[in-house]
């Protein structure tokens, strides 16, 4: 295919959707080693009512705005879940199952009673986004990414999603070997006199802003995918820390080229006309990775702690 | 109107939905004690994310066999198959490989709900796929319902109700004590297997009602508030029961009577109201009580301390223990006691050097353990024992 044809149409939902998943398997790889996988899932529905609530005041759909409502949101469900499983003495998972659900519930209600027939804010955008939409007009080729009059009409998530991988990379190398420690013998952790618990909060925090500044470009469902399914595949081939980080940012990167060429060029192989949603594509794929590694992992087994082979 | 839709006047649609939906909610409600008490709520989040590609799937088929593709019991029955294949992935991820049943969860919940978008934009390609209206099953609708789906509905509703009344002796059994109902001769496994087929049922009949991203919600707020008011797992099953289908009855009843109230949402909301409501009051559990109990303690606490203080001639510093002492007419603004005070004090004094000598001597060990400061010496020991303690502080001094 050809310059002309590929960077104004593909260039940015593929990189777009590149920088979501590496940005989320990241932090996703120590989350799934605590388990505390589903944190993902609860913090991309509670993204909808922040979102819904900030349009709400505000009026319109910009960027600003909608990011802090949506991290709010997280933090009031972050401390929510806490408070319920503290107050009421319930155990986590039961903990998060009421906070998430009656958030999302309560956005999906104030999004229906409000009026947002003018503006681009309805559920099925909050859950699978659209990352096709995301196409840069004013390229005309190659040559359009030396040029300043072009780059300045660059679709803004791309930047944006730039910035969050930046950050979640460099906060993944500097607390590297505390997350490290941390992960895996919190006990040893707090005895050389780790603060545990606010590390803890730390990687929660970045998740949740690797999540938000997903959610607006691809919706919530590659979000959760992206956090789970590449480090559970990495954590089925190796043993150690490094190689599985490693691992799950080649999934994510595979996940995503493949899942969105798959979506956009899969239907015309077979003979049919339109394509299918990038987002679901890139989730679906990311669980045969998760599938094929669950049959042939070197280290799929527990107890698998010896090198194999 | 939402009288009306409370007292069923809402028409014979309607009046079916809002049954349905209270049995369900009973349903669910008990149906989901049984997976909170193994702790194994969130499950339900897979199985419920995985209902998507099977409805999708079953339209496909359906209208590729010339029907029109909106049969609810098709569809329902696709949903079945594949958040039936759902489950068994979770369980096969986390028992057969080293990913904890969390990553499971999050894995299948995510990669099936994804593949079933991808299998709705194909419908939405389909030539009679533009009115297929299978976003409903997202957040659930129940407005505009055909008659025969209403039935559909309420006689599955009442079915998956009474299949759990069935099995409620065996699931009560194992999930209370699987080793005890293990040493019954009941095979646990299998019970496991029935209690997440009930959950199972209790998701796909509730589709189109709550629909697919909020029915866990239905399994889980409903026994996490009966938890608050009872510590016999008979009566948790009984109050979520209530609770669920009090709050699926309500919230059906709003969404019929009050333009855009999609159904799931309410329903929801409805029984979060009132978890919300159980946490702040519930009599033992509750936050207002929790706080009452720690008020009447920290009092306690001040009391005794400025007794103490009164009975050794000690200045009293701190402004709460002095205005509790005032308030009961035992002591002066200036901290000096007055007559009642100093009965008082002299009488937490001689307990407190009672039970000083208790906790030195090996013999009262047992006693010695339930000393916290508070508890009068009278209430643990006998007055033969009191006797035998006094006589020996009156040795000692």
């Amino acid at each position: 295919m050809s310059g002309a044809e590929f960077v104004p149409l593909s260039l940015v939902p593929l990189l777009t959707g590149i920088f979501v998943a590496v940005a989320c398997a990241l932090p996703g790889n120590f989350l799934v080693l605590r388990r505390q996988a589903l944190i993902g899932d609860a913090i991309s529905h509670v993204v909808l009512p922040g979102i819904v609530v900030a349009f709400l005041v505000t009026g319109a759909v910009t960027t600003w705005p909608m990011l802090l409502g949506a991290a709010g949101a997280a933090l009031v469900a972050v401390i929510g879940i806490e408070g319920v499983r503290r107050l009421g003495q319930i155990e986590s998972g039961a903990a998060m199952g009421v906070i998430f659900t009656a958030m999302f519930a309560g956005g999906v209600l104030l999004l229906e009673q409000s009026d947002t027939s003018n503006v681009h804010l309805d559920v099925e955008h909050a859950l699978y986004g659209n990352l096709e939409s995301l196409i840069w007009l004013d390229a005309v080729g190659w040559s359009s990414l030396w040029d300043a009059q072009a780059l300045a009409t660059l679709p803004v998530e791309l930047p944006r999603m730039a910035i969050t991988l930046v950050f979640v990379v460099l906060f993944t190398v500097v607390f590297w070997r505390p997350l490290k420690i941390s992960t895996f013998d919190e006990g040893f952790a707090q005895t050389i006199g780790m603060r545990t618990n606010l590390l803890g909060l730390a990687l929660v925090i970045v998740a949740a802003i690797a999540a938000v500044a997903a959610f607006d470009a691809v919706g919530s469902i590659i979000v959760i995918a992206m956090f789970i399914c590449p480090p559970a595949a990495a954590r089925l081939m190796t043993n150690r820390l490094e190689r599985q980080v490693a691992w799950s940012v080649v999934f994510a990167v595979v996940a995503a080229v493949l899942g969105y060429v798959f979506a956009g060029y899969g239907p015309l192989w077979l003979g049919f006309a339109d394509s299918v949603s990038a987002a679901g594509m890139i989730a679906t794929v990311s669980g045969v990775i998760l599938g094929l590694a669950a049959v042939f992992g070197p280290h799929r087994l527990r107890g698998s702690a010896a090198p194999v082979g | 109107m939402i009288r009306d839709a409370l007292l069923l006047g809402l028409g014979y649609n309607a009046t079916l939905v809002t049954i349905g939906a209270a049995l369900l909610g009973m349903a669910a409600g008990v149906g989901g004690t049984f997976l909170f008490l193994r702790k194994r709520a969130l499950v339900s989040d897979a199985i419920s994310h995985a209902t998507l590609p099977g409805v999708a799937l079953a339209f496909m088929v359906m209208v590729m066999l010339g029907g029109d593709g909106r049969n609810l019991i098709g569809l329902l029955a696709g949903a079945a198959i594949t958040a039936g294949t759902g489950l068994l992935i979770v369980t096969w991820l986390s028992t057969r490989t080293r990913l904890a049943e969390d990553a499971a969860i999050g894995a299948v919940l995510s990669v099936f709900f994804g593949f079933g978008i991808v299998l709705l934009t194909v419908i939405q390609t389909m030539s009679a796929g533009r009115q297929a209206g299978l976003e409903g099953f997202l957040l659930g609708s129940t407005a505009g319902m055909l008659r025969s789906d209403a039935l559909v509905i309420a006689v599955s509703a009442a079915l998956t109700l009474a299949l759990v009344m069935l099995l409620r002796r065996p699931l009560t059994l194992a999930s209370f004590d699987p080793e005890y109902a293990t040493s019954l001769g009941q095979n646990v496994t299998r019970t496991d297997l029935a209690m997440m087929g009930l959950v199972l049922a209790v998701t796909v009949v509730g589709l189109k009602i709550v629909g697919l991203i909020l029915i866990v919600a239905l399994l889980i707020i409903p026994p996490v508030t009966a938890r608050f008011w009872t510590e016999r797992t008979d009566h948790v099953v009984l109050i979520a029961g209530l609770v669920g289908g009090v709050s699926a009855y309500v919230g059906a009843a709003i969404s019929a009577a009050v333009p855009n109230m999609p159904t799931g949402p309410i329903i929801v909301l409805v029984s979060f109201a009132l978890f919300a409501v159980s946490l702040l009051l519930s009599p033992r559990r509750g936050v207002v009580s929790a706080l009452l109990r720690h008020r009447a303690y920290q009092r306690r606490v001040h009391l005794r301390q400025g007794l103490l203080a009164l009975a050794q001639g000690q200045p009293i510093y701190e402004r709460l223990t002095l205005r509790l002492l005032r308030r009961r007419g035992w002591a002066l603004p200036d901290g000096v006691p007055t007559p009642e005070g100093q009965g008082r004090a002299t009488r937490a004094l001689r307990d407190e050097v009672r039970w000083q000598l208790v906790r030195r001597d090996p013999a009262y060990e047992v006693a010695a353990a339930r000393y916290d400061g508070l508890t009068p010496i009278e209430s643990v020991l006998t007055p033969d024992q009191i006797e035998d303690i006094d006589s020996r502080i009156g040795a000692g001094a």
